[in-house]
């Protein structure tokens, strides 16, 4: 599904992605992990393809498109969806009609016809179920005032209205309780099938004790140093970073 | 320094003047008209200004001044085109200006006339010359404005309004004006006077549409007094061509524990200069204003507001905000005036603005002048570009670019849309604002 390959970018002429490799098919769950500034957020903001990174190198092939070739948009009509970090808050636009729009822009794209309001609010019912999102959030402006774990749940949400074949969660875990947490993995796991691939980035193995990968990649340097099975997770949190940060040093 | 140097306009207007005059049959004795002869002495004087002037540095009303334009353009406008102009759903007592004169065919007043008197400005000559006599003119300023001195000089047309003390009028009072610019440069000065007795409530707006590919000149005045405890709310409505001018003045008188409330939309306009003065003459009065301008093209949209704290313990809030694209530019100016006896002033006004273009620009100027040290007061302007970061979220949930920004710069002027409280008329705009945002 995706081909990662020799990837590298840069953003204000630093370079944060120096060569990366990595082959996800469908049905799997990527963790990737790696201390702070390793390049996690720019691996997923490069695949979302947020404009201020500017790739210098490799390819990424996904379904047999080059999506590095491909505008934002057209990603997500193609079904990348990119879980932000810091979702933004947009005062003016509530997530109804956001969503409404988004989901419509992308059945145009593929030729469907847009839903109707009255299809639009029972598939937004059924899918709020997922992660306990309320009615009465959805209609208030998008993420605006939202507390760190609304605004997660409400990621996830979208998520599972645009229901895309690749899903990146960027440091979905990042600020949330053990509770919210809960949620948010819970809502991942339902959206998880055999056609639709899962790339969640994370700096603790916390999240992955509820969304439990296939493979575990550890990001270095703008580089993937060690990939292994669910356990290399346990491992991490072990022993910490340190020990990588070592075999790294030692093989240069 | 010299302000009048522009003369072409001025001497078709001085002409104008002395013609209409040899026309007045005995009214020339009447106040109002002896109002008019001093304010057309004060035009002759002021001449028009130009960027020299302060309060005209960043609007040139040179291009303006050297087009000839005609004050008396014939129109076959009528109710059939009008259809095509109307704002759906829009109910109240809606009268109709073509190209500055009172078309009572088309106009309708609803109200009984025990909550609302509306005369024409004529009318009100003869049949109610003394509430002319009380107010005409008492509020803007035709002494040091030369805008408003001409538009006094020629003081003809426009409605008189009259809501009694305690009166609570319904529904709203609809001010259109047309300007039928299909066969002639067009040109007209209303001047409108509205009344609103104490413990009265009155919503009203003016709205404008100019027809027709020649260049069209408003020229408005419109005076209103607010007594003790009464309610007003207002709003300027300006939806017209790349060839229109239209300066304004909104003067504002308010007495003690009264609350006015104005709402200026510009969707288009050629040049367009709003002045919004307030004078809170009494304690406890609040006054909002709040003002969105969609500038594209070489669209020019100037608003002046003045607040002038005049007594203690009143409050005034106004929040301005633009969306600028292509080579159109923008001004705001907000003056707020704290008296030395207005202690306890609460005053706070913003604007902002989002440019979308490098070849658009905003001048924004906030003037505080503050006689009293115990006051609140706040200002900020700010001028930027979309949020990128927004952008990127949309776009990343499959909204196009172009959709993206549409919804974002909508989403920045809704807080102001919100605010307009008729809602056939805040239906219609978000109609016209979402398609010229959706156009570029």
């Amino acid at each position: 599904m995706l081909t990662i390959t020799d990837l590298q970018a840069s953003v204000d002429q630093k370079e944060i992605l120096k060569g990366i490799n990595l082959e996800i098919k469908p049905g799997e769950v990527h963790a990737i992990m790696g201390p702070n500034g390793s390049g996690k957020s720019t691996l997923a903001s490069v695949l979302a393809g947020r404009e201020e990174y500017e790739v210098t190198g490799g390819s990424v092939d996904f379904e047999g498109q080059d999506l590095l070739e491909m505008s934002p948009e057209e990603r997500a009509a193609a079904g990348v969806f990119l879980a932000f970090q810091y979702p933004v808050e947009i005062p003016g636009v509530t997530t109804i009609n956001f969503l409404k729009t988004a989901l419509n822009e992308i059945r145009k794209s593929r030729g469907e016809e847009p839903l109707d309001a009255a299809q639009f609010l029972k598939l937004m019912r059924e899918k709020a179920k997922l992660v306990n999102i309320d009615d009465a959030l959805l209609k208030r402006s998008l993420n605006e005032g939202f507390s760190g774990g609304e605004k997660k749940r409400n990621e996830i949400f979208q998520m599972a209205m645009l229901e895309p074949k690749l899903a990146i969660l960027d440091e979905t875990d990042s600020g949330l309780d053990i509770d919210a947490l809960r949620i948010v993995a819970e809502g991942v796991n339902k959206l998880r099938s055999p056609e639709r691939a899962v790339i969640v980035v994370t700096h603790y193995q916390r999240l992955l004790d509820y969304i439990v990968p296939d493979y575990v990649h550890v990001l270095y340097k703008g580089r993937i140093v060690k990939s292994g099975p669910k356990e290399l997770a346990l491992e991490l949190e072990e022993k910490g970073y340190d020990w990588i940060k070592a075999e790294v040093a030692a093989s240069l | 320094m010299d302000l009048s140097k522009n003369t072409d306009l001025k001497q078709q207007l001085v002409a104008d003047f002395q013609a209409n005059e040899s026309r007045l049959n005995g009214e020339t004795k009447t106040p109002v008209h002896q109002t008019r002869r001093e304010a057309m002495q004060n035009f002759e004087k002021l001449g028009f200004p130009t960027i020299k002037h302060e309060e005209w540095k960043y609007s040139n009303v040179n291009s303006l001044v050297k087009q000839a334009f005609d004050f008396n353009v014939k129109t076959e406008f009528g109710s059939e085109e009008l259809e095509t102009l109307a704002i759906p759903n829009l109910e109240g007592n809606i009268l109709y200006f073509i190209n500055g004169i009172y078309n009572p065919a088309l106009s309708r007043i609803v109200s009984p006339e025990n909550q609302l008197q509306i005369l024409s400005f004529g009318q009100a000559v003869k049949e109610n010359p003394s509430l002319l006599d009380a107010y005409f003119a008492k509020y803007a300023n035709y002494q040091d404005d030369a805008f408003t001195a001409l538009n006094t000089a020629f003081a003809h047309d426009g409605v008189v309004v009259n809501v009694p003390a305690g009166k609570v009028v319904e529904q709203p009072i609809i001010l259109r004006f047309i300007t039928d610019a299909r066969a002639a440069n067009a040109a007209s000065q209303p001047r409108n006077l509205i009344v609103v007795g104490k413990n009265a409530e009155v919503k009203m707006a003016e709205a404008f549409r100019t027809i027709g590919e020649n260049g069209s000149f408003t020229n408005i005045v419109t005076e209103i007094v607010i007594d003790e405890n009464a309610n007003v709310q207002y709003y300027k409505v300006q939806n017209e061509t790349e060839k229109a001018y239209h300066i304004g003045t909104t003067q504002v008188s308010q007495k003690a524990n009264s609350h006015f409330y104005a709402v200026t939309v510009t969707v288009n306009g050629g040049f367009v200069r709003n002045n919004l003065n307030i004078v809170l003459d009494g304690q406890n009065c609040e006054a909002f204003m709040y003002g969105l301008y969609f500038p594209n093209g070489k669209q020019h949209i100037d608003n002046h507001t003045l607040v002038d704290h005049a007594k203690p313990n009143s409050y005034s809030n106004e929040l301005y905000k633009g969306v600028l694209q292509d080579k159109s530019t923008g001004v705001f100016n907000g003056k707020i005036f704290v008296r030395d006896g207005a202690s306890k002033t609460n005053a706070y006004q913003s604007c902002r603005n989002v440019v979308l273009s490098d070849e658009a620009s905003m001048n924004t100027k906030p003037q505080l002048e503050i006689y009293n040290d115990d006051v609140k007061c706040s200002h900020g302007t700010t001028t930027g570009k979309l949020n990128d970061e927004a952008l990127f979220y949309m776009r990343s949930r499959g909204i196009p670019k172009a959709e993206a920004m549409t919804l974002l710069m909508y989403a920045f002027c809704e807080d102001v849309i919100s605010e307009i409280k008729i809602e056939p008329i805040r239906a219609y705009l978000e109609g016209v604002i979402a398609d010229k945002l959706a156009q570029k």
